[in-house]
């Protein structure tokens, strides 16, 4: 493990010269980044330089770290023994004071050397003394919450002296942590005191399954409260992880990493692995195939709604000439007028030359091809998450026909590895290429999108030719020849599916993709046009 | 389980109301349910009408703040101008209630909320433009609802619970 210190010199919050990209050079754009970041006290960076020497070079990906529960805990100790060290604060109130200033630890030293008295106030800390917090029967004493006033009632207070009985200090701690989920921002119960709870004091007043929730919550916090940390999403996954990567930063790089659980997600907005398209891209893509939009868009390329008693219709053939099956009411589907009304113009609506006429001609077809445009792109993503799932059951019989390879064929464990690599191979393939779509999807033709078309064409086939390898028989996987196919294949797919990635976050950096001004109207989105 | 607390909170603001205030508990019930009308100060917009508030204290009372809804409809920014009566009230929020804060205290905060809106932190966004780009407005739309709603003796709803 690195130095502890180095690692965790906090980032200050307004730092903005990071991830700044130098879009005059052609070649270099991705380790910009990194040397930019070099001189930032950015500790992810100062790590990537040891640990991920191969990932720096690539523009697709970031580097990252992954925190463990113990890793996370120990992070907080060793900065509260450093504040502890440094400005002679016992250690509950260190911890007190960083989480008030959110695990910044140079902005809390320098805050404190100008207005100790100020930065205690503000932090809960006031009128400190160094006595152990204690219970009590104070005599003569009345609760100020139930008003309770028998004699010997056990009391607590903090050393901002508002005193109350030990049973409401205790509900009041339960609720606050149990019900709202509070940690380490629980005030004194009295109205108007700022006083935050320490641990020492929660230690004396709840109950030890309490303190345990008390006390992830707080690791919880550490996490919550830093930019740079993120909860991995898998369901029961107590990890983190750290990257550098910051909001703002979203539009120009796709921030991708792994977790220890194998769970691989986006930084930027925790949905799994969406390489190649930009967070922002992924939310619009979700939200049009959630919401029942493109219904919504068959429906009324297809249906009219009757004038008189609002149900939905469908013409599937036949005349203008329609009668209601609901109200019976009779009108020309052409101009929806009252059939009666139309004169002499049978089954030729003149009505429909009108602009009107036109106009919601023009609209139907507007939507008809929007519509189509965008069921080629969903189709295709579709297909490819469908895919990935079938991908997978085969990838749970794999580890059978892997034993099974070992015993039919004499192959020892790590010779049938191949076939683990193709799995996870088409795995991770199949989830580049179905964003892909999604990205494709909105963006608007140039040159750029020939290449990345053709980059896009080329993984498909690879992957697809795997997947047919893949799914061969037993016996014809033991073949010595398919196997080196196989595993050709897998490390092509895989070349592929780099040099996909590489194109599109470069040019991403670089703010050259035009995206289709029509799909993302109305946005407050921040990808370049150029 | 705070019924001590709660017959000392009631007996102080009964016997001495905070100004504008008469407090009263509805017949037959517990003392979890309180009836309250406020008059607003003379040269205030919402004098002199007389608003009708229902504060109910809920189970784990003080712990978790009471709920107040106006039952008299007013023309004001922080209440829903409906027959729900909603306020919102800082002090009331979950994340800023105290167990030691009164319902004294709560009451001073209705009455300063009548005397002085609060735009800012709206439930009825357009009353609360209207308060802040075009008081004249505002101020005779309110007063016209004083006049129609609020000059009768407010009406509590029959408590079910």
């Amino acid at each position: 493990m690195d130095s502890e210190e180095e690692y965790m010199s906090p980032i200050s919050t307004d730092d903005d010269e990071i991830m700044q990209d130098d879009s005059g050079d052609e070649l270099s754009g991705p380790d910009d980044f990194d040397e930019d970041d070099f001189d930032e006290p950015d500790p992810d960076f100062g790590l990537s330089a040891k640990d991920m020497d191969k990932k720096k070079t690539a523009a697709h990906a970031v580097s990252f770290k992954v925190l463990e529960p113990s890793d996370i805990r120990r992070q907080q100790d060793d900065m509260m023994n450093d504040v502890n060290l440094i400005l002679d604060l016992t250690k509950e109130d260190a911890a007190i004071m960083l989480r008030y200033f959110r695990w910044n630890k140079e902005r809390l030293l320098e805050d404190y050397m100008d207005r100790p008295e100020k930065v205690l106030e503000a932090a809960g800390l006031n009128s400190s003394s160094s006595s152990q917090p204690k219970l009590q029967a104070v005599p003569g004493f009345v609760c100020d919450i139930c008003c309770e006033d028998e004699e010997g009632l056990q009391t607590f207070a903090m050393k901002c002296g508002h005193r109350y009985c030990v049973n409401c200090y205790r509900q009041y701690l339960t609720q606050k942590i149990q019900d709202e989920g509070e940690s380490a921002r629980i005030q004194c119960p009295s109205d108007g005191c700022g006083r935050i709870l320490d641990s020492r004091s929660l230690d004396l007043l709840v109950t030890p399954e309490l303190t345990d929730r008390y006390n992830e919550l707080l690791n919880r916090t550490y996490v919550e409260d830093k930019d740079t940390f993120k909860w991995c999403p898998a369901p029961d996954c107590p990890n983190a992880i750290e990257c550098g990567v910051k909001k703002k930063d979203l539009d120009k790089i796709v921030p991708t990493v792994e977790c220890l659980c194998g769970n691989r997600f986006c930084f930027g907005c925790a949905n799994p692995d969406h390489q190649p398209a930009p967070c922002d891209l992924v939310k619009r893509w979700l939200k049009k195939c959630a919401d029942d939009s493109e219904t919504a868009n068959w429906i009324s390329a297809h249906t009219k709604e009757c004038p008189k008693c609002s149900s939905t219709i469908e013409k599937n053939g036949g005349c203008n000439h329609m009668t209601c099956r609901k109200c019976k009411y009779e009108f020309c589907w052409m101009c929806m007028g009252l059939w009666s009304e139309h004169g002499t113009s049978w089954y030729n609506c003149n009505r429909y030359e009108e602009k009107s006429g036109a106009e919601a001609r023009d609209a139907q077809t507007r939507s008809r091809t929007s519509l189509e445009r965008y069921l080629h792109y969903y189709n295709r993503y579709a297909n490819h998450e469908q895919s990935a799932k079938l991908d997978k059951d085969i990838a749970q019989k794999t580890e059978k026909k892997m034993v099974q390879l070992q015993t039919t064929s004499g192959m020892s464990w790590i010779e049938v590895q191949y076939l683990n690599s193709a799995s996870q191979a088409l795995q991770t393939c199949r989830q580049t290429l179905k964003w892909t779509y999604a990205f494709a999807f909105y963006l608007a033709k140039t040159n750029l999108t020939e290449i990345f078309e053709d980059n896009q064409k080329d993984l498909e086939m690879a992957v697809e030719n795997l997947s047919e390898m893949f799914e061969k028989p037993i016996n014809e996987l033991s073949d010595p020849k398919l196997k080196v196919d196989i595993m050709d294949k897998t490390s092509y797919c895989n070349k592929r599916r780099i040099i996909l990635l590489e194109d599109t976050a470069e040019n991403l950096a670089k703010a050259k993709w035009t995206f289709n001004a029509d799909l993302m109207n109305g946005s407050t989105l921040l990808l370049n046009k150029h | 389980m705070s019924t001590k607390r709660i017959t000392k909170e009631f007996a102080e603001v009964s016997q001495t109301p905070p100004e504008g205030f008469i407090v009263s508990l509805p017949p037959n019930d517990s003392v979890h349910t309180w009836h309250i009308t406020l008059q607003p100060p003379p040269a205030t917009t919402f004098y002199p009408g007389r608003f009708g508030i229902l504060l109910t204290l809920p189970t784990d009372y003080p712990f978790k703040p009471p709920v107040v809804k106006f039952v008299t409809r007013l023309y004001h920014p922080n209440v829903t101008n409906d027959s729900l009566g909603n306020v919102c009230l800082g002090i009331l929020k979950a994340e800023n209630w105290k167990p030691s804060t009164k319902i004294a205290s709560v009451l001073e905060a209705i009455r300063n909320l009548l005397i002085e809106p609060q735009p800012d932190d709206p439930l009825e966004e357009r009353i609360a433009d209207e308060y802040r780009n075009d008081r004249a407005t505002w101020e005779q739309k309110a007063k016209a609802q004083v006049t129609k709603y609020a000059l009768e003796d407010p009406v509590f709803p029959a408590t079910a619970n």
